[in-house]
């Protein structure tokens, strides 16, 4: 699962079972005859992006853009929060300061 | 090796055991945001946009918070990737608004390092045993849940959400509750010392995820199980136990073990399985868009190094083999920072005070400090945070008794009254008139009198009943009220009775 995987890897595609599977893990609500509309319209993005390992990179180094950039990194000093009622603004319930949402108990 | 085994009906088990440990990063500000991380704030103040997940707001990861993990990741001898990268894990929770938690799977910022236990026969650890560390992490803590408010609600909390936390990672190097009582304690010491983490399980600042698994001696792996968000020393081993002897009794009856996610309940010291988490390992990891790879350089690497203070094995040692403890005294004066440095601002205090070395004042120093204090404090249900008596007051009072102002006897009393009144020892010594006396003259009468009062039983000890001694030394201090300096004592009734 490594970014830096071999781009000969073989070629990816989806079944119907795995689209249902990606939606109920990502929470969508997808019926029966759109889930089997979405195989191939996904597999047509797969096999569409799939032809970047067509492109020969032997000899380039892995990369995350192609400016060269670096990670920026903050000093460890407290400049945000206290923003409650902005926080809580788009709750649909909120009681006390907290948000509140159905029950959810293990 | 271990002797810990499980005896089964078709023979003995092996239990083979793993921890995965959270540890909240010690820092002002958040992981990804500038909110702060100060425990017990009111709900929800504690939080950015950024905490919250509204659309449209960047990450920018805490200098900070990497810092105390590389400098946790050099205190275990662990390899520093100078190449990291964050990945997100995605999964749905109430406590987690972003859908996914930043982490780092693939690419983590430090890699393999160890720690050592050390051999400890009352609790079955036949030898010194090095731990592996396979990793540490960097990702986001969640925010919090509460169920009980409100009847069909749950309230939910985000000021930890977004807070750095380090995942430890373990090898299954561990053989019983015992080793991985003595891993969490020394990481836990560990992390104090370096001051990456403040160790506190009950606070949830640190808490343990529990691998477990059983096979007969010199098979493979069994199947683990996971026991969740485990909180204290004593509940990991509970949870260890349990679960190891639940695997033994599911295999000796024809089962299988399944590979799951079970929970604790300290109140029974059982484990049950977490039904609902089924679905829960598909994670789909993948780089997070939205952050950079961290790059290294050994600059900051250097520093983190030179920030690091003298850690506890090597503290253990040094006071063995430099100060000249006995190995009970280094382990337990080093076991938490907090004690170390107690114990070392009273020798610096004692030493400069006496004009000797430390080596000199060191064992006396350990022994008071092991003794008297700990005696005293816990007593009074204090620790050495807020100890009546400071470490300067005590290397005073040591003073006292290393330069012949007082006995130890009268240091005790003079102890007692420092913890009720605060007072400095040479002003308590001073009030009350508690000098110890060399007053050769003085003491020989007090001698010559006890002698005569105990004629009978100077008889016996010439005739050859040489314990006596003891009483006549007695007798004489208690009728000078302990004032004697104890060496004169011994050599005026020697003289007086040879």
């Amino acid at each position: 699962m490594d970014w830096r995987a071999d781009a000969s890897a073989p070629s990816m595609s989806v079944d119907l079972t795995t689209v249902k599977k990606i939606a109920g893990l990502a929470r969508i609500a997808v019926g029966e005859a759109e889930a089997e509309a979405l195989v191939p319209e996904l597999n047509g993005i797969l096999h569409w992006v799939e032809q970047l390992g067509e492109v020969d990179v032997v000899g380039v180094e892995p990369m995350t853009a192609v400016i060269p950039n670096t990670l920026r990194l903050r000093d460890d000093v407290v400049t945000d929060g206290n923003v409650r009622d902005k926080v809580l603004a788009n709750a649909p319930q909120a009681e006390h300061g907290f948000f509140a949402v159905p029950k959810v108990i293990e | 090796m271990s002797s810990y085994r499980i005896q089964g009906a078709t023979g003995e088990w092996e239990v083979v055991i793993g921890l995965e440990v959270h540890a909240q990063v010690v820092s002002n500000a958040k992981l990804f945001s500038g909110a702060a991380t100060a425990f017990g704030a009111e709900p929800n103040t504690q939080v950015s946009l950024v905490d919250a997940a509204m659309p449209g707001m960047l990450p920018v990861p805490n200098r900070e918070c990497i810092r105390q993990a590389v400098r946790t990741g050099l205190a275990i001898n662990a390899q520093i990737n100078r190449w990291s990268r964050f990945d997100r894990k995605n999964y749905f929770y109430a406590d987690l608004p972003q859908g996914y938690q930043i982490s780092q799977l693939y690419h983590p910022l430090v890699g393999e390092g160890s720690l050592a236990i050390e051999a400890d026969e009352k609790a079955g650890i036949a030898q010194d045993k090095q731990i592996g560390i396979e990793r540490i992490h960097v990702e986001q803590d969640a925010g919090k849940l509460m169920h009980d408010q409100h009847p069909t609600r749950s309230y939910v909390d985000l000021n930890r959400s977004g807070v750095a936390l380090m995942e430890i990672v373990s090898r299954p190097d561990m053989r019983s509750p015992a080793e991985a009582g003595a891993y969490l304690r020394k990481l836990r010491a560990i992390l104090r010392y370096v001051g990456s983490c403040d160790g506190n399980m009950e606070e949830g600042s640190m808490r343990a995820d529990v691998n477990v698994s059983v096979r007969k001696p010199g098979d493979e792996f069994g199947t683990r199980t996971e026991t969740k968000n485990v909180n204290s020393v004593r509940f990991v081993m509970q949870a260890i136990e349990y679960e190891a002897q639940r695997q033994v009794d599911v295999l000796e009856s024809g089962g299988r073990i399944v590979q799951e996610t079970r929970l604790f309940n300290p109140d029974s010291g059982t484990t049950r399985s977490m039904r609902s988490k089924e679905d829960a390992h598909d994670y789909r990891y993948f780089p997070d868009p939205d952050l950079l790879p961290l790059e290294l350089d050994e600059a900051f690497i250097e520093d983190c190094r030179a920030s690091l203070p003298e850690l506890p094995d090597a503290k253990r040692r040094r006071y063995q083999e430099e100060l000249g403890l006995s190995a009970y005294n280094a382990e337990v004066l080093t076991a938490e920072a907090e004690t170390a440095r107690w114990f070392e601002a009273l020798l610096t205090e004692g030493a400069r005070i006496q004009k000797k070395g430390e080596a000199q004042v060191a064992k006396a120093s350990a022994n008071w400090l092991l003794s008297e204090l700990y005696g005293a404090l816990h007593r009074l249900g204090k620790t050495l945070e807020d100890s009546p008596v400071s470490p300067e007051r005590g290397a005073e009072l040591l003073a006292l008794v290393a330069d012949g102002t007082i006995s130890g006897s009268i240091a005790k009393q003079v102890f007692e009254i420092m913890l009720e009144t605060g007072d400095a020892p040479a002003s308590i010594v001073e009030a009350r008139g508690l000098k110890q006396t060399t007053d050769t003259g003085a003491i020989e009468a007090v001698v010559a009198k006890v002698l005569a009062d105990n004629a009978d039983k100077v008889e016996q000890y010439k005739g050859g009943k040489e314990a006596l001694f003891g009483f006549f030394v007695g007798q004489t201090m208690k009728a000078m009220q302990g004032k004697a300096n104890p060496q004169i004592v011994n050599e005026l009734l020697k003289k007086a009775l040879g």
